[in-house]
């Protein structure tokens, strides 16, 4: 469905792709998420950094996308729940994630901060999607089809009214944000260096 | 001449989490309402394999594959435009900042795994390559379900989220247990 807002089409959305690229690449390094050691640290429970950002980004924008989607000002894009493949891929992720110590787009941002692990891991990355792709008939045929839900939402497969999960997932992330600002204290030297 | 108090804000490295993580949700709210796209990041790194692949395979292997046909077609477009951004973005942010450094072996590693430059690189490739196809396969990562889809409280990107978390929990214990003395 086209929305009114949506005037951005054509060649026009090649420049607004570089556009809002690079300010979501000032704001991963703003943001601190483009430093191997905090995100690393995060696994390990001694920096949540990661976890606030993601957690404020996805209640700040979903309330958002769920008002304007409400007012017919937005469409939604969701990525079908083939659960077997959301669930390994999901396994490897954080498996990589910790031994590159960036993920693809935090890795990216790295790069432009002069980080040259992080290039060695998008090398690695290039080799990685070409793989997939070489597998890609063999996992569309035996693994995509395995348990797909389709295009399915939480407030479908559950039930219960939108406005209520968009509330319940607010509460969640000031909960988190709570817990995390009670019970951790940053060891003094730990998770500041570069 | 700008007083350096005005660019005090710029030239402070890091931001406040939160405010970054709202900016990136307002930045969402603007890519789905003015441009009708989610954010997302690995579907463009694989676009990139692809324009990567051709000198390798030839071009017409590579548009004869499944893949790069139909699910992240080499070319220039919003996505693999998107990914060019977050590097140019981080690069100019960080020179900004005067916080742009070359480094290889991040203190965390090396506190673990020690100064190694080369163990360091080869770790960082084969993580690489094993965050991609996981990416892949799960059709998205941090980004495009880690953020876009959870925002929009896909079942996909709520299983991604959690299962890759807890998979990054358990590797990272493994792999930067405590020595023994």
């Amino acid at each position: 469905m086209h929305t009114v807002f949506a005037f951005i089409t054509g060649p026009g959305l090649l420049w607004a792709g570089l556009l809002f690229g690079i300010i979501f690449g000032m704001l991963l390094h703003r943001g601190g998420v483009t430093d191997y050691n905090v995100i690393v640290n995060q696994f390990l429970f001694r920096d949540f950094t990661v976890l606030k950002v993601m957690l404020t980004a996805i209640v700040v924008g979903g309330v958002g996308i769920f008002i304007l989607h409400g007012h017919q000002l937005a469409n939604f894009h969701i990525k079908s729940a083939t659960m077997l493949a959301v669930a390994l891929g999901a396994l490897l992720f954080g498996i990589g994630m910790v031994i590159y110590g960036y993920c693809p787009g935090t890795g990216i941002a790295a790069i432009g901060t002069g980080k040259l692990d992080a290039l060695a891991g998008f090398f690695g990355m290039i080799a990685g999607a070409g793989a997939y792709a070489m597998s890609y008939d063999w996992i569309a045929a035996n693994i995509l089809p395995v348990a797909d839900l389709g295009k399915m939402r939480l407030p479908q497969l559950v039930g219960g009214p939108e406005g209520v999960w968009y509330a319940g997932l607010a509460l969640m992330a000031l909960v988190v944000f709570a817990l995390v600002n009670r019970f951790h204290r940053h060891p003094i030297g730990c998770c500041t260096q570069g | 001449m700008i007083s350096p108090a005005s660019l005090s804000t710029i030239k402070t490295h890091r931001w406040n989490p939160y405010l970054v993580g709202a900016l990136i949700g307002v930045l969402s709210i603007l890519t789905f309402s003015l441009a009708d796209k989610p954010i997302g990041i690995s579907t463009g790194i694989a676009q990139a394999a692809g324009a990567c692949a051709v000198p390798v395979m030839g071009a017409e292997s590579v548009a004869a594959n499944t893949y790069w046909a139909k699910k992240a077609v080499p070319a220039w477009d919003y996505g693999s435009l998107f990914v060019v951004g977050s590097f140019l973005g981080a690069l100019i942010s960080s020179l900004m900042s005067r916080s742009f450094k070359m480094e290889t072996v991040p203190t965390v590693w090396r506190e673990q795994f020690g100064p190694s430059v080369a163990k360091r690189l080869i770790a960082a490739f084969l993580g690489g390559v094993v965050i991609i196809f996981g990416a892949r396969l799960a059709d998205g990562c941090t980004s495009g379900h880690g953020i876009s889809g959870s925002l929009q409280l896909a079942v996909s990107s709520w299983t991604f989220f959690l299962v890759m978390f807890a998979s990054g929990i358990a590797t990272a214990f493994v792999m930067f247990r405590r020595r023994r003395a």
